[in-house]
Protein backbone atom coordinates (compact mmCIF):
# COMPACT_ATOMS: atom_id res chain seq x y z
CA UNK A 1 0.00 0.00 0.00
CA UNK A 2 1.35 3.32 -0.89
CA UNK A 3 1.21 6.52 1.40
CA UNK A 4 -0.23 9.17 -0.03
CA UNK A 5 2.09 12.08 -0.32
CA UNK A 6 0.35 15.49 1.48
CA UNK A 7 -0.94 17.78 -1.22
CA UNK A 8 0.80 20.49 -1.29
CA UNK A 9 -1.67 23.67 -0.58
CA UNK A 10 -3.44 24.92 -3.29
CA UNK A 11 -3.82 28.34 -1.81
CA UNK A 12 -1.38 30.56 0.09
CA UNK A 13 -2.51 33.26 1.95
CA UNK A 14 -0.04 36.17 2.57
CA UNK A 15 -0.20 38.58 5.04
CA UNK A 16 -1.10 42.17 4.02
CA UNK A 17 1.63 44.10 2.55
CA UNK A 18 3.54 40.99 1.25
CA UNK A 19 3.59 40.06 -2.52
CA UNK A 20 2.08 42.42 -5.41
CA UNK A 21 3.29 45.15 -6.96
CA UNK A 22 1.13 47.51 -5.34
CA UNK A 23 -0.49 50.47 -7.08
CA UNK A 24 0.08 50.16 -10.76
CA UNK A 25 0.59 53.83 -11.97
CA UNK A 26 -2.28 55.26 -14.80
CA UNK A 27 -1.75 58.20 -16.92
CA UNK A 28 -3.75 59.70 -19.86
CA UNK A 29 -2.16 59.22 -23.45
CA UNK A 30 -3.45 60.15 -26.64
CA UNK A 31 -3.57 58.13 -29.39
CA UNK A 32 -3.11 59.40 -32.84
CA UNK A 33 -3.90 56.78 -35.23
CA UNK A 34 -3.50 56.85 -39.28
CA UNK A 35 -6.95 55.94 -40.53
CA UNK A 36 -7.76 54.66 -44.07
CA UNK A 37 -10.54 53.67 -45.10
CA UNK A 38 -11.25 52.85 -49.00
CA UNK A 39 -15.18 52.84 -49.02
CA UNK A 40 -15.06 55.78 -47.33
CA UNK A 41 -12.76 58.20 -48.56
CA UNK A 42 -9.76 58.14 -50.58
CA UNK A 43 -7.51 60.14 -48.76
CA UNK A 44 -5.87 58.80 -45.14
CA UNK A 45 -7.24 60.63 -42.10
CA UNK A 46 -5.13 61.13 -38.74
CA UNK A 47 -8.14 60.51 -35.90
CA UNK A 48 -7.12 61.36 -32.04
CA UNK A 49 -8.41 59.24 -29.23
CA UNK A 50 -7.66 59.95 -25.40
CA UNK A 51 -7.50 56.99 -22.98
CA UNK A 52 -6.70 56.41 -19.44
CA UNK A 53 -4.30 53.68 -20.03
CA UNK A 54 -2.18 51.96 -16.83
CA UNK A 55 1.95 51.09 -16.40
CA UNK A 56 1.32 47.83 -17.65
CA UNK A 57 -0.33 48.61 -20.55
CA UNK A 58 1.04 47.94 -24.21
CA UNK A 59 0.04 49.95 -27.18
CA UNK A 60 -1.72 47.10 -28.23
CA UNK A 61 -4.17 47.54 -25.29
CA UNK A 62 -4.25 51.08 -25.87
CA UNK A 63 -5.68 50.04 -29.55
CA UNK A 64 -7.97 47.52 -28.01
CA UNK A 65 -9.52 49.92 -25.46
CA UNK A 66 -10.07 52.16 -28.52
CA UNK A 67 -11.48 49.53 -30.70
CA UNK A 68 -13.63 47.81 -27.68
CA UNK A 69 -14.85 51.24 -25.77
CA UNK A 70 -15.05 53.80 -28.16
CA UNK A 71 -14.59 53.48 -32.18
CA UNK A 72 -15.44 49.74 -33.22
CA UNK A 73 -14.31 50.84 -36.77
CA UNK A 74 -10.87 51.03 -35.84
CA UNK A 75 -9.08 47.96 -37.78
CA UNK A 76 -5.46 46.23 -37.26
CA UNK A 77 -4.21 43.02 -37.03
CA UNK A 78 -3.35 40.70 -33.87
CA UNK A 79 -3.07 37.17 -33.17
CA UNK A 80 -0.84 36.32 -30.08
CA UNK A 81 -0.53 39.78 -28.35
CA UNK A 82 2.63 38.65 -27.35
CA UNK A 83 5.31 39.02 -29.87
CA UNK A 84 5.33 35.70 -31.29
CA UNK A 85 2.74 35.68 -34.24
CA UNK A 86 4.13 38.81 -35.82
CA UNK A 87 0.79 40.11 -36.94
CA UNK A 88 0.85 43.36 -35.27
CA UNK A 89 3.89 45.05 -37.10
CA UNK A 90 3.03 49.30 -36.54
CA UNK A 91 4.71 52.76 -37.26
CA UNK A 92 4.69 53.61 -33.93
CA UNK A 93 6.07 56.84 -33.18
CA UNK A 94 8.10 56.58 -36.48
CA UNK A 95 9.44 53.57 -35.47
CA UNK A 96 8.63 49.98 -36.68
CA UNK A 97 7.61 47.64 -33.74
CA UNK A 98 5.44 45.29 -32.76
CA UNK A 99 2.46 46.89 -30.70
CA UNK A 100 2.49 44.14 -28.62
CA UNK A 101 6.03 44.62 -27.25
CA UNK A 102 5.86 48.15 -26.97
CA UNK A 103 4.84 49.47 -23.70
CA UNK A 104 3.18 52.79 -23.56
CA UNK A 105 5.27 53.79 -20.34
CA UNK A 106 8.11 53.31 -22.41
CA UNK A 107 6.65 56.47 -25.51
CA UNK A 108 6.67 59.72 -24.48
CA UNK A 109 3.17 59.46 -22.94
CA UNK A 110 3.28 63.92 -22.74
CA UNK A 111 3.06 64.10 -26.53
CA UNK A 112 0.37 61.96 -28.75
CA UNK A 113 1.58 58.20 -29.57
CA UNK A 114 1.76 58.68 -33.61
CA UNK A 115 0.33 55.08 -34.90
CA UNK A 116 0.14 54.47 -38.39
CA UNK A 117 0.56 51.00 -41.17
CA UNK A 118 4.19 50.05 -41.79
CA UNK A 119 5.14 51.63 -44.72
CA UNK A 120 6.07 50.27 -48.35
CA UNK A 121 2.70 48.19 -48.48
CA UNK A 122 -0.16 49.11 -50.07
CA UNK A 123 -2.50 49.43 -46.68
CA UNK A 124 -6.27 47.89 -46.83
CA UNK A 125 -7.48 49.33 -43.96
CA UNK A 126 -6.51 51.70 -41.50
CA UNK A 127 -3.40 49.54 -39.81
CA UNK A 128 -4.02 46.61 -42.07
CA UNK A 129 -1.48 46.31 -45.22
CA UNK A 130 -1.46 43.65 -47.57
CA UNK A 131 1.55 41.78 -47.08
CA UNK A 132 1.39 39.67 -50.35
CA UNK A 133 4.06 41.11 -52.13
CA UNK A 134 6.15 40.56 -49.07
CA UNK A 135 4.87 36.84 -48.67
CA UNK A 136 5.83 36.55 -52.17
CA UNK A 137 9.24 37.81 -52.13
CA UNK A 138 9.43 35.27 -48.81
CA UNK A 139 8.24 32.31 -50.82
CA UNK A 140 10.64 32.86 -53.77
CA UNK A 141 13.72 32.24 -51.92
CA UNK A 142 12.35 28.27 -51.53
CA UNK A 143 11.84 28.24 -46.98
CA UNK A 144 12.09 24.99 -46.81
CA UNK A 145 14.47 21.62 -45.91
CA UNK A 146 15.66 20.79 -49.86
CA UNK A 147 17.82 18.06 -49.57
CA UNK A 148 19.82 15.57 -52.14
CA UNK A 149 20.25 12.09 -52.06
CA UNK A 150 17.97 9.62 -50.31
CA UNK A 151 15.77 10.35 -47.54
CA UNK A 152 17.87 9.21 -44.16
CA UNK A 153 15.67 6.55 -41.79
CA UNK A 154 16.96 8.63 -38.68
CA UNK A 155 16.51 12.31 -37.58
CA UNK A 156 19.10 14.55 -39.86
CA UNK A 157 22.02 14.94 -37.38
CA UNK A 158 23.98 18.22 -36.89
CA UNK A 159 26.54 19.68 -34.60
CA UNK A 160 25.95 21.86 -32.14
CA UNK A 161 28.05 24.22 -34.21
CA UNK A 162 26.07 24.26 -37.27
CA UNK A 163 23.22 24.38 -35.66
CA UNK A 164 24.67 27.66 -34.17
CA UNK A 165 25.96 28.89 -37.64
CA UNK A 166 22.16 30.02 -38.22
CA UNK A 167 20.96 30.33 -35.41
CA UNK A 168 20.00 34.19 -35.10
CA UNK A 169 18.07 33.76 -38.17
CA UNK A 170 15.69 31.24 -36.98
CA UNK A 171 14.24 33.79 -34.87
CA UNK A 172 11.82 35.42 -37.90
CA UNK A 173 8.58 35.72 -37.26
CA UNK A 174 7.52 37.36 -40.35
CA UNK A 175 6.34 40.67 -39.11
CA UNK A 176 7.46 42.77 -42.12
CA UNK A 177 9.23 45.55 -39.37
CA UNK A 178 11.90 44.76 -40.88
CA UNK A 179 11.17 44.77 -44.75
CA UNK A 180 8.54 48.06 -44.22
CA UNK A 181 11.53 50.00 -42.71
CA UNK A 182 13.70 49.85 -45.46
CA UNK A 183 14.17 52.77 -47.39
CA UNK A 184 15.15 50.72 -50.78
CA UNK A 185 12.11 49.00 -50.22
CA UNK A 186 10.27 51.71 -49.76
CA UNK A 187 11.12 53.59 -53.58
CA UNK A 188 9.44 50.60 -55.45
CA UNK A 189 9.03 47.33 -53.41
CA UNK A 190 10.84 45.83 -55.96
CA UNK A 191 13.87 44.85 -53.52
CA UNK A 192 13.78 41.17 -51.93
CA UNK A 193 13.79 43.28 -48.31
CA UNK A 194 15.70 42.03 -45.11
CA UNK A 195 12.87 39.12 -44.31
CA UNK A 196 12.96 37.23 -47.17
CA UNK A 197 17.40 37.48 -47.40
CA UNK A 198 17.25 36.28 -43.72
CA UNK A 199 14.98 33.02 -44.49
CA UNK A 200 17.32 32.52 -47.32
CA UNK A 201 20.28 32.95 -44.94
CA UNK A 202 18.51 30.45 -42.07
CA UNK A 203 18.62 27.39 -44.74
CA UNK A 204 21.80 28.73 -46.46
CA UNK A 205 24.10 27.70 -43.80
CA UNK A 206 21.89 25.38 -42.74
CA UNK A 207 24.34 22.03 -43.01
CA UNK A 208 20.96 19.42 -43.74
CA UNK A 209 20.48 21.49 -46.90
CA UNK A 210 21.41 21.49 -50.31
CA UNK A 211 19.94 23.72 -52.30
CA UNK A 212 22.23 27.28 -50.90
CA UNK A 213 23.33 27.65 -54.42
CA UNK A 214 19.92 27.71 -55.80
CA UNK A 215 19.18 30.48 -53.23
CA UNK A 216 22.61 32.42 -53.78
CA UNK A 217 21.80 32.61 -57.42
CA UNK A 218 17.84 34.24 -56.75
CA UNK A 219 19.31 37.14 -53.98
CA UNK A 220 22.11 37.30 -57.03
CA UNK A 221 19.41 38.83 -58.76
CA UNK A 222 19.41 42.55 -59.65
CA UNK A 223 16.50 43.08 -56.90
CA UNK A 224 18.58 41.06 -54.23
CA UNK A 225 21.34 41.43 -52.14
CA UNK A 226 23.77 44.28 -53.64
CA UNK A 227 20.72 46.86 -53.28
CA UNK A 228 21.19 46.78 -49.53
CA UNK A 229 22.74 49.63 -48.73
CA UNK A 230 23.72 48.87 -44.94
CA UNK A 231 21.43 51.63 -43.67
CA UNK A 232 20.65 49.25 -40.66
CA UNK A 233 16.99 50.61 -40.31
CA UNK A 234 15.96 46.61 -40.55
CA UNK A 235 18.47 45.42 -37.06
CA UNK A 236 17.11 48.39 -35.40
CA UNK A 237 13.33 47.41 -36.45
CA UNK A 238 13.65 43.52 -35.78
CA UNK A 239 11.42 43.27 -32.66
CA UNK A 240 13.75 39.81 -32.42
CA UNK A 241 16.95 40.96 -31.87
CA UNK A 242 18.13 39.89 -35.34
CA UNK A 243 21.12 41.23 -36.71
CA UNK A 244 19.83 41.44 -40.25
CA UNK A 245 22.22 43.99 -41.57
CA UNK A 246 24.95 41.67 -40.57
CA UNK A 247 22.83 38.27 -42.45
CA UNK A 248 22.85 40.15 -45.29
CA UNK A 249 26.25 40.73 -45.44
CA UNK A 250 27.12 37.16 -44.69
CA UNK A 251 24.84 36.75 -47.90
CA UNK A 252 26.69 38.79 -49.85
CA UNK A 253 30.12 36.91 -49.24
CA UNK A 254 28.81 33.91 -49.75
CA UNK A 255 27.63 34.27 -53.44
CA UNK A 256 30.71 36.28 -53.86
CA UNK A 257 32.84 33.81 -52.14
CA UNK A 258 31.07 31.47 -54.79
CA UNK A 259 31.86 32.73 -58.00
CA UNK A 260 35.08 34.31 -57.68
CA UNK B 1 -19.09 55.90 -52.12
CA UNK B 2 -17.74 52.36 -52.62
CA UNK B 3 -14.66 50.40 -53.84
CA UNK B 4 -14.40 47.53 -54.85
CA UNK B 5 -12.21 45.77 -52.45
CA UNK B 6 -10.45 42.35 -53.64
CA UNK B 7 -10.84 38.82 -51.70
CA UNK B 8 -7.57 38.94 -49.34
CA UNK B 9 -5.27 36.32 -49.93
CA UNK B 10 -6.69 35.82 -53.19
CA UNK B 11 -3.05 35.14 -54.63
CA UNK B 12 -3.01 38.53 -56.55
CA UNK B 13 0.07 40.87 -56.33
CA UNK B 14 -0.42 44.55 -57.00
CA UNK B 15 1.23 45.61 -60.41
CA UNK B 16 3.97 47.50 -59.14
CA UNK B 17 5.42 44.97 -57.01
CA UNK B 18 5.40 42.49 -59.37
CA UNK B 19 9.52 41.89 -60.18
CA UNK B 20 10.83 41.28 -63.90
CA UNK B 21 12.50 38.02 -64.10
CA UNK B 22 16.22 38.96 -63.71
CA UNK B 23 18.20 39.67 -66.80
CA UNK B 24 20.85 37.10 -65.71
CA UNK B 25 24.83 38.02 -65.30
CA UNK B 26 26.56 39.32 -61.98
CA UNK B 27 26.36 42.81 -63.00
CA UNK B 28 25.19 43.95 -59.55
CA UNK B 29 27.68 41.58 -57.46
CA UNK B 30 30.54 43.10 -59.70
CA UNK B 31 29.38 46.84 -59.46
CA UNK B 32 29.41 46.47 -55.93
CA UNK B 33 32.66 44.37 -55.47
CA UNK B 34 34.32 47.34 -57.27
CA UNK B 35 32.93 50.23 -55.41
CA UNK B 36 34.53 48.29 -52.88
CA UNK B 37 37.69 47.60 -54.74
CA UNK B 38 38.64 51.37 -56.47
CA UNK B 39 37.64 52.82 -53.40
CA UNK B 40 40.76 51.25 -51.59
CA UNK B 41 42.81 52.01 -54.64
CA UNK B 42 41.07 56.00 -54.98
CA UNK B 43 42.72 56.65 -51.32
CA UNK B 44 45.86 55.83 -52.38
CA UNK B 45 45.82 57.45 -55.87
CA UNK B 46 44.29 61.15 -54.18
CA UNK B 47 46.61 61.28 -50.99
CA UNK B 48 49.21 60.52 -53.84
CA UNK B 49 48.42 63.27 -56.06
CA UNK B 50 47.12 65.70 -52.83
CA UNK B 51 50.72 65.19 -50.91
CA UNK B 52 52.96 65.41 -54.54
CA UNK B 53 51.39 68.54 -55.77
CA UNK B 54 50.42 70.74 -52.57
CA UNK B 55 52.98 69.57 -50.13
CA UNK B 56 56.28 68.45 -51.83
CA UNK B 57 58.93 70.52 -52.15
CA UNK B 58 57.53 74.19 -52.31
CA UNK B 59 53.56 72.91 -52.10
CA UNK B 60 51.32 74.58 -53.97
CA UNK B 61 53.20 77.75 -54.60
CA UNK B 62 54.71 75.75 -57.07
CA UNK B 63 52.12 74.92 -59.12
CA UNK B 64 51.52 76.60 -62.79
CA UNK B 65 51.39 75.39 -66.03
CA UNK B 66 55.03 74.42 -66.33
CA UNK B 67 54.45 71.85 -63.03
CA UNK B 68 51.75 70.17 -65.02
CA UNK B 69 53.81 69.87 -67.86
CA UNK B 70 56.38 68.48 -65.67
CA UNK B 71 54.78 66.09 -64.47
CA UNK B 72 52.68 64.60 -67.64
CA UNK B 73 56.52 64.66 -69.39
CA UNK B 74 56.84 61.13 -67.48
CA UNK B 75 54.85 58.28 -67.73
CA UNK B 76 54.47 57.61 -64.37
CA UNK B 77 52.10 60.74 -63.88
CA UNK B 78 50.82 60.15 -67.17
CA UNK B 79 49.21 56.36 -65.76
CA UNK B 80 48.64 57.63 -61.82
CA UNK B 81 46.03 60.55 -63.83
CA UNK B 82 44.57 58.18 -66.41
CA UNK B 83 43.82 55.39 -63.24
CA UNK B 84 42.62 58.09 -61.10
CA UNK B 85 40.71 59.83 -63.89
CA UNK B 86 39.26 56.41 -64.47
CA UNK B 87 38.41 54.82 -61.38
CA UNK B 88 36.87 58.55 -59.92
CA UNK B 89 34.40 58.78 -62.40
CA UNK B 90 33.36 55.00 -62.70
CA UNK B 91 33.13 54.94 -58.64
CA UNK B 92 31.47 58.45 -58.62
CA UNK B 93 29.19 57.31 -61.39
CA UNK B 94 28.02 54.00 -60.10
CA UNK B 95 27.33 56.08 -56.77
CA UNK B 96 24.89 58.08 -58.25
CA UNK B 97 23.67 55.19 -60.53
CA UNK B 98 22.95 53.48 -56.88
CA UNK B 99 21.08 56.83 -55.93
CA UNK B 100 18.86 57.14 -58.61
CA UNK B 101 18.03 53.80 -58.57
CA UNK B 102 16.92 54.04 -55.16
CA UNK B 103 15.14 57.57 -55.19
CA UNK B 104 13.70 57.95 -59.03
CA UNK B 105 10.20 56.41 -58.42
CA UNK B 106 9.12 56.46 -61.86
CA UNK B 107 10.54 53.82 -64.33
CA UNK B 108 11.21 57.14 -66.97
CA UNK B 109 12.65 59.20 -64.80
CA UNK B 110 15.18 56.90 -63.45
CA UNK B 111 16.16 56.33 -67.24
CA UNK B 112 16.25 59.98 -68.23
CA UNK B 113 18.94 60.69 -65.15
CA UNK B 114 20.28 57.48 -65.48
CA UNK B 115 21.03 58.29 -69.58
CA UNK B 116 22.30 62.12 -68.78
CA UNK B 117 25.03 60.87 -65.71
CA UNK B 118 26.26 58.03 -68.73
CA UNK B 119 26.42 60.80 -71.01
CA UNK B 120 28.52 62.99 -68.88
CA UNK B 121 30.38 60.16 -67.33
CA UNK B 122 31.60 59.21 -71.02
CA UNK B 123 32.68 63.08 -72.07
CA UNK B 124 34.32 63.82 -68.99
CA UNK B 125 36.57 60.01 -69.31
CA UNK B 126 36.77 60.57 -73.16
CA UNK B 127 38.24 64.18 -72.92
CA UNK B 128 40.23 63.96 -69.84
CA UNK B 129 41.88 60.77 -71.34
CA UNK B 130 42.49 62.77 -74.33
CA UNK B 131 44.18 65.63 -72.19
CA UNK B 132 46.51 63.57 -70.54
CA UNK B 133 47.80 61.41 -73.83
CA UNK B 134 48.04 64.57 -76.14
CA UNK B 135 49.16 66.93 -74.03
CA UNK B 136 51.46 69.08 -75.45
CA UNK B 137 53.40 71.63 -73.42
CA UNK B 138 54.53 73.97 -76.28
CA UNK B 139 51.66 74.47 -78.72
CA UNK B 140 52.65 76.08 -81.69
CA UNK B 141 50.69 77.41 -84.27
CA UNK B 142 51.83 78.87 -87.89
CA UNK B 143 55.51 78.24 -86.50
CA UNK B 144 55.37 80.98 -83.56
CA UNK B 145 55.12 79.05 -79.83
CA UNK B 146 51.71 80.49 -78.33
CA UNK B 147 52.90 82.32 -75.44
CA UNK B 148 52.41 81.24 -71.88
CA UNK B 149 53.62 77.80 -73.75
CA UNK B 150 56.56 75.49 -71.75
CA UNK B 151 58.92 75.17 -74.54
CA UNK B 152 62.52 73.36 -74.11
CA UNK B 153 64.92 76.49 -74.78
CA UNK B 154 66.07 76.81 -78.20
Amino acid sequence: MTTEMAEPASRIDLAPGIGGGGEIPSFDITLRVRRYNPEVSAEPAWDEFSLTMYGTDRVLDALHKVKWEQDGTLSFRRSCAHGVCGSDAMRINGRNRLACKTLLKDLDTSKPIIVEPIKGLPVEKDLIVDMEPFFQSYREIMPFLISKGHEPTKERLQSAEERERFDDTTKCILCAACTSSCPVFWTDGQYFGPAAIVNAHRFIFDSRDDAGDMRLEILNDKEGVWRCRTVFNCTDACPRGIQVTKAISEVKQAILNRKI
Amino acid sequence: MSATIETPRSGRIAPQYRRSKGNGGSFEMIAWLFMRLSGIVLVVLIFGHLFVNLMVGQGIHAIDFGFVAGKWASPFWQVWDLAMLWLAMLHGSNGVRTIINDYAERNATRMWLKGILYAAAAVIVILGTLVIFTFNPCPVVNGVPLPGGFCPAP
